[in-house]
């Protein structure tokens, strides 16, 4: 209890090392991680989470340590959480992302952290969202989470950051109509970077038309009019036009285009605020965490039950000699759980 | 490891530092505690004193391996050793050297702080032993 007191005053005094600890506390998944984030709740909110996603080597980290640099320059301070693949073998990683960050080095008010995503599927680690957490109570102006360079399903950035940038590198022609059903369902922005490269254009143009057409779907119901009527390209967005992902060219290694991504930032921003979607996303991330944590703690409820009626392996031994099936077993298992609950 | 309510791993910091281009060495030793089952973090080569410090909090690594072969360890690793103190992580940080360090030098580095120093033919099993062993609890 003290231990972590301390560390949460140590984090909200501004003490780096405390940071560090606190989110290797929350990776860990130590005893009293939970107190320490409850305690954390109360000082969060103040942060924009900005989520970066993309294929691997699309210039995800190099394009978030531009980022960092133009903030810096702005006075905000900067997290960033970045998240690499661990080894499902060993559990190792090498995190590499870190490297690319050459331009705030020696800045302690860019914080950078490299994550293991510790077989976590969905292109975050588990301690992703906590550890944002931690960064925003600890007063970062914007919080960046890079992804596990992801593919076609790792769209769990949806639930941790406020704005979603999707890379899309040039000539993945044939990738974009491969990814069209996973990952550029939840792009908020699209960044084309590498734009000085052969093939961007085209890229540039195949995504304004998916743009276009998932455009034609969600309108639906206004079907008097034409396709022609609904592209207008540069209108802001008011609190009633639904948000059309505009997609920014970018050249992150010499920081082309950054000025106009942090604009575009901005403007999601002010579409956020002035839709009430941000509240909407804000209620279904609580949501969604509650329920995260009642599963992992029934969770560990049925784990103990389990074992208290002699562990899975005597279970199993009944299912292996023909004597019951685990369905059955499932019910006897949850019986005293189930009677606890019904009795209130 | 998954049932265990708490999932610990080593993280290392291999860190490449000051005007040496030699990283085979840093590579393989990344590989080695990664298949380990360690999270590395590679800092990259030529990097300052100070930015491997800022790594090193930030990463809050319990074990920073720093490989240098250009023979400027006893300017160097004075330097990190200080930044670390600075924002108090030197108590909990293991410090590690690799490379080329003539004998009479391993003393004077350990004097400073340095946990351990492997030269050139360190078997890696001992390396990654000597981590697992050593490497201070978070």
């Amino acid at each position: 209890m003290s231990e972590s007191a301390g560390l949460l005053d140590d984090l909200l005094a501004g003490k780096h090392r405390a940071l560090a600890r606190v989110i290797t506390k929350i990776e860990n998944r130590d005893p009293g991680y939970r107190e320490l984030v409850s305690g954390l709740y109360e000082h969060t909110g103040n942060a924009e989470v900005i989520g970066i996603t993309g294929s691997p080597g699309a210039g995800k980290s190099t394009l978030v340590d531009k980022l960092a640099e133009h903030y810096r320059e702005q006075g905000e301070t900067v997290g960033v959480v970045a998240i690499d693949p661990s080894s499902p073998y060993t559990g190792g990683a090498v995190l590499g992302d870190r490297i690319r960050m050459a331009s705030n080095v020696g800045d302690m008010d860019v914080f950078f952290r490299s994550m293991s995503a510790r077989g976590n599927l969905g292109g975050l680690s588990t301690a992703t969202a906590d550890a944002v957490k931690a960064m925003d109570a600890f007063g970062k102006d914007k919080v960046i989470i890079e992804t596990v360079g992801a593919g076609q399903n790792e769209i769990d950035i949806v639930g941790a950051a406020d704005t979603v940038t999707v890379l899309v590198p040039p000539g993945a022609g044939d990738n974009v109509q491969m990814l069209k059903a996973g990952i550029l369902e939840i792009a908020d922005i699209f960044v084309v970077n590498k734009a000085d490269m052969d093939g961007a254009d085209r890229t540039v143009q195949e995504l304004t038309e998916m743009v276009h057409l998932g455009q034609g779907s969600t309108t639906v119901d206004a079907g008097h009019h034409g396709f022609d009527e609904v592209e207008m390209d540069l209108d802001m967005p008011t609190d009633t036009d639904p948000w059309k992902p505009p997609i920014v060219e970018t050249v992150a290694t010499d920081g082309e285009g950054v000025v106009d991504l942090v604009e575009t930032f901005t403007e999601h921003r002010t579409f956020l605020e002035a839709s009430g979607e941000l509240t909407r996303r804000r209620r279904q991330r609580v949501a969604e965490e509650i329920r995260t944590l009642l599963r992992d703690d029934a969770a560990g409820l049925v784990e103990d039950e389990l074992d208290d009626q002699g562990g899975v392996g005597t279970f199993v031994d009944g299912v292996m000699a023909g004597d019951t099936d685990p369905y059955t077993i499932a019910d006897d298992v949850m019986g005293p759980i189930r009677d606890c609950i019904e009795e209130q | 490891m998954s049932t265990d309510q708490s999932q610990r791993s080593i993280r290392c910091l291999v860190a490449k530092v000051g005007l040496d281009g030699h990283d085979r060495g840093a590579h393989v030793i990344a590989r080695a505690f990664r298949d380990a089952g360690f999270e590395v973090i590679y800092s990259g080569l030529h990097k300052a004193p100070d930015e491997i410090v800022q790594a090193a909090v930030q990463e809050d690594v319990n074990v920073l391996g720093i490989s240098i072969l250009s023979g400027a360890h006893n300017t160097l690793v004075p330097k990190i050793v200080e930044g670390l103190k600075e924002y108090d992580a030197f108590d909990d940080t293991l410090i590690l050297v690799g490379g080329v360090i003539p004998d009479d030098d391993k003393a004077e580095l350990k004097e400073l702080g340095v946990a351990e120093v492997f030269g050139p033919g360190t078997p890696m099993e001992e390396t990654v032993e000597y981590v697992r062993e050593n490497a201070p609890e978070r």
